[in-house]
């Protein structure tokens, strides 16, 4: 069954690249939805169900752990995978996320075999 | 308690964040020459300057500053699409280039002075301006080269006061 995506950052040009990240990779991949920050990503989310969330940290009204925590407190989207693509390197933020629910962690820079990588072991 | 970070520490940190993001999303060339610190009035600039700040205990500002056309090199090499003039696209991916390469630099520096905060990137496209961090003494300037284009990072740091003084602003832009 196809997987509909949905890739939360304030950068266009990321959302580009994992966009393309995501059609590179070999998985069944359906609609890639695109939000630009956690606000725009629980709209979008009201009218698109997605099999998994890309999301950065970083990110103006909104920013991926208060999005990771409103997600996984919410029957609807708590079992839809997340995962964190981010600059955010210390040890207590990846901590942080992966306490809060997400399943895994990209720091930016990535290439996009460590995406695919990422994406295999989780669908 | 640490009190200083040194231009050679800081020089170190955005070389090796600056090789790591060359050699992963943008698969560029990248050569660096000695770094230098900047005391007196920067010079201006014609080009784009993308700014993050560090905000925390130690709080400062990263800068990145090239030609309009590295950045359409860096965008074209990002993107993987040519770009010819500088673009909302163009701007976009200098302030994620800035982004990471700040953020990285803020992760090395994270194991010494605790947990840092990182801003969101503002990028400036312009021509005879200067940008300037209220109550810094010094940028340290590290200048690269990628084949013909000559580029640089900067970067400011120091501790944070308490009482809200000396505090690194990024958001400072003359018009000269």
């Amino acid at each position: 069954m196809p997987l509909d995506v949905l890739i939360v950052d304030d950068s266009a040009a990321i959302r580009k690249i994992l966009h393309r990240v995501l059609v590179q990779a070999e998985i069944p991949l359906g609609k890639v939805h695109e939000a630009s920050d956690g606000v725009d990503a629980l709209e979008k989310l009201k009218t698109e169900k997605v099999g998994l969330i890309l999301s950065d940290i970083n990110m103006p009204n909104m920013d991926g752990i208060e999005l990771l925590t409103k997600l996984k407190a919410d029957d609807a989207y708590k079992s839809v995978p997340i995962v964190m693509v981010t600059t955010e390197g210390s040890q207590a933020k990846v901590m942080q996320a992966l306490e809060l629910g997400a399943v895994g962690y990209v720091r930016k820079p990535f290439t996009a075999e460590q995406i695919k990588e990422k994406l295999a072991g989780i669908i | 308690m640490i009190d200083r970070i040194s231009s050679e520490e800081i020089a170190a940190a955005i070389r090796t964040a600056s090789q790591e993001l060359f050699s992963t999303m943008l698969q560029l060339p990248l050569e660096d020459s000695p770094f230098y610190d900047e005391t007196s009035e920067p010079e201006s600039i014609d080009g784009v300057v993308a700014l993050v700040g560090i905000a925390g205990s130690w709080t400062g500002t990263g800068r990145i500053a090239c030609s309009p056309h590295f950045a359409c090199r860096l965008a074209g090499a990002l993107l993987m699409q040519p770009y010819e003039s500088v673009n909302e696209d163009v701007l976009d991916a200098v302030a994620e280039v800035s982004n990471m390469i700040i953020g990285s630099v803020k992760t090395i520096f994270e194991e010494k002075l605790g947990p840092l905060a990182l801003s969101i990137p503002t990028v400036i496209f312009g021509r005879n301006y200067r940008t300037r961090s209220s109550g810094v003494p010094k940028w340290t300037v590290v200048p690269f080269r990628t084949d013909g284009d000559t580029w640089n990072i900067s970067f400011c740091v120091i501790p944070t006061k308490t009482s809200g003084q000396h505090i690194a602003r990024p958001d400072v832009v003359l018009a000269v």
